[in-house]
């Protein structure tokens, strides 16, 4: 087991490296400057193609071409960056071209800061550009687990012919751990071939075609109604959380993401105050893990969700439970990192001292 | 009875949406047989634009994509990235390539990205109805200057290819015009050398080709292509701005 | 002897052949409307010997309407 000691940036840019991307459009924005920088590196030795965009509006747009042209390809930014690159998304899943998108979230909205936070859940889970489209999307909480997630990321993509997102944030792109590249955990899959890629006819008799254009409506309906079962079937296959101590869980905390780590730690202070508490912690945002929910609502008295937004899961976590329990939210914006002193009152409040 | 002139191979059989007389259908005609001469059609990836000729993609009789408004020249940097061996082209109007995909097209040039673009100038939206572009001329009337392009309210018509001419990565730069069977020869041919340059790897190059719109210009097409003449050659002077082609002989 | 023969549907009645041709044997069908509604460009069989195979109007069609041959 040949651990490397990695910063997480630079970690998820030599996953996709192994996961065979060899085609990378980025632009540079903190806090995911070092990807752009790793790949500028790499890449070449690789025998890929680094390139930096005039904006991201272009690299997501280089993206659709080279995701259309067969290739495995990635682009990386961080908030206000995927915000440029919402109406190349929308074409990338309305084209059905595969590809990973890397957002390491950082404070807003607007301009906000450089810290990590986790304020674009809703950009990427309900989907930030126009039309129904669905992204799968992917939030890991170690570097470890986001080098796993990422080669995962390509294959999904690939078998989907659709985008997938990986949501960290700056910590988590900051932070350094020890990473294996060698046993990577990732699903054994049957990828189609890209025969729909524009590679130039050479002596085939049909043309290829990426386009998201379907100006008659009817025709365009049957394509939504197409685009939905594939969701479907990601919605059946592809979810994928934690539930730790959840059986005799009075409280469960819910979180994704490196605030998850912070709340497995305030699961275990409290458990020795003698509280239960339990951590469902959400590995795919999209499709959103319903189960995890089903599973605890007849035990649990409630749930308290901590995010480091005003609370953007918190909504999806009050659809799961349907409101057979109290929900309740602890969170903080702006790149504050929400207090296990915080999270521990609350749970001591919410268990109403019961022990 | 020997054949003069047929349809060229490089056009499929759907027939164009053009508006009656609208020179788009020349030009698609143009970069087709050049496709065809040069023998690129089986290596030829083309890339649609937002706007009249956002179809170009079922015209066209090699693999194309269809690209985000202004955003074909990223596409286009992206397929010849992964396919730099192959035939990379864009086919974009004045609103895609001078107004929203400007950005785009100044940095594919600034990058030399060796690819192909084919920029028709009509000087308005016409798609949409005949709004202002960055082309339309000073006094013009179009939907959004009704009163005639003023300079103080709107600015002043961007001159593409003199602007993009300037920068190092280009090699090969003219702007033509198609109002006539001899211009429209001569732009034929300025389209063969800016694939020339591709296949060369020469770098960015780029056909400028003054067109018509007869039914936003509120013309007949035979007037259009006049107007062509009169009014837009004067601001938009024909000719090639860069080459850095070898002779083909 | 040159021959031009138009594909009258996909003609769209715009006369920018009509306007190129040197002879000037082109005009509109006015006898026959084409699947589009327009009369369709057409050279009637006693110009036809007037044709010189330029292709002129062949170059200036935007719809591929035109094949000629010699």
């Amino acid at each position: 087991m040949a651990k490397v000691l990695m910063k997480g940036n630079e970690a998820l840019a030599e996953a996709a490296i192994q996961a065979g991307c060899r085609h990378y459009f980025g632009y540079p924005i903190t806090p995911q400057n070092e990807v752009t920088a790793y790949m500028a590196k790499r890449m070449p030795e690789v025998g890929g193609v680094f390139l930096q965009a005039e904006s991201e509006v272009s690299a997501i747009n280089m993206v659709y071409g080279a995701g259309g042209a067969g290739a495995r390809v990635m682009t990386s930014t961080s908030s206000p960056g995927l915000s440029l690159m919402q109406e190349g998304i929308s074409y990338l899943a309305g084209a059905q071209v595969p590809c990973v998108i890397v957002n390491i979230m950082r404070g807003g909205p607007g301009l906000g800061d450089i810290q990590g936070a986790q304020g674009d859940y809703f950009q990427s889970t309900k989907g930030g550009g126009h039309g129904d489209y669905r992204l799968i999307v992917l939030a890991p909480s170690t570097i470890q687990e986001m080098a796993d997630l990422v080669q995962e990321a390509f294959d999904i993509a690939d078998e989907y012919r659709n985008p997938v997102v990986i949501l960290g944030d700056g910590m988590l792109g900051q932070m350094m751990e020890p990473v294996d590249f060698e046993n990577i955990q990732k699903r054994k899959r049957d990828i189609p071939e890209k025969t729909w890629a524009t590679t130039g006819r050479g002596n085939r008799e049909h043309r290829n075609i990426i386009n998201s254009l379907y100006i008659d409506p009817p025709v365009l309906e049957k394509y939504n109604y197409q685009l939905f079962e594939k969701y479907a079937k990601a919605e059946k296959n592809e979810v994928r959380y934690e539930m730790i101590n959840c059986e005799d869980a009075d409280v469960i905390l819910v979180a994704y993401g490196t605030i998850a780590r912070v709340a497995k730690n305030v699961m275990n202070i409290a458990r020795r105050e003698g509280y239960k508490v339990g951590l469902i912690r959400p590995i795919s945002l999209w499709p959103f893990p319903k189960e995890p929910f089903e599973k605890t609502v007849n035990t649990a008295k409630a749930y308290l969700t901590v995010e480091m937004s005003m609370g953007q899961m918190v909504e999806d976590v009050k659809l799961a439970v349907q409101f057979k329990k109290p929900v309740y939210f602890y969170g903080r914006p702006g790149g504050m990192i929400p207090e296990p002193s915080v999270m521990l009152e609350q749970i001591r409040k919410i268990a109403g001292g019961v022990k | 009875m020997a054949v003069v002139f047929q349809k060229t191979k490089g056009l499929t059989d759907t027939p164009f949406h053009y508006c009656p007389g609208c020179t788009h259908g020349i030009i698609h005609r143009l970069v087709a047989e050049v496709m065809e001469e040069l023998d690129v059609l089986d290596k030829a990836i083309g890339v649609a634009p937002v706007g009249c000729a956002v179809f170009a993609y079922d015209y066209f009789s090699c693999d194309m994509q269809e690209a985000a408004h202004g955003r074909a020249p990223a596409v286009a940097t992206g397929i010849k990235r992964v396919h730099p061996d192959k035939i990379v082209f864009t086919y974009q109007g004045d609103g895609d390539l001078a107004a929203i995909g400007t950005a785009e097209i100044v940095h594919a040039a600034a990058r030399g990205e060796n690819i192909t673009v084919i920029f028709v100038n009509n000087a308005n939206y016409g798609m949409t109805g005949g709004q202002m572009a960055p082309t339309t001329l000073i006094g013009q009337e179009t939907l959004t200057t009704p009163y005639g392009r003023k300079a103080e309210v709107n600015g002043y018509p961007i001159r593409m290819s003199e602007m993009l001419s300037t920068l190092e990565g280009v090699a090969y730069i003219e702007r033509v015009a198609v109002y006539d069977v001899k211009h429209v020869m001569q732009a034929k041919k300025a389209i063969k050398n800016a694939f020339l340059a591709q296949i060369q790897k020469k770098g960015f190059a780029m056909v400028e080709v003054l067109s018509s719109c007869p039914t936003n210009w509120g013309m007949t097409p035979v007037e259009a292509l006049n107007w062509i003449k009169d009014h837009m050659e004067p601001y938009y002077p024909l000719g090639v701005y860069k080459n850095t082609l070898e002779e083909v002989k | 002897m040159a021959k031009v023969i138009f594909n009258e549907d996909l003609c769209k009645g715009c006369e920018l052949c009509v306007n190129a041709c040197p002879k000037k044997i082109i005009e509109m069908d006015l006898s026959k409307i084409n699947v589009k509604g327009y009369h369709p460009a057409t050279v009637k069989p006693e110009n036809m010997n007037k044709c010189i195979g330029c292709a002129f109007c062949a170059m200036m069609c935007p719809d591929t309407v035109i094949t000629v041959i010699k």
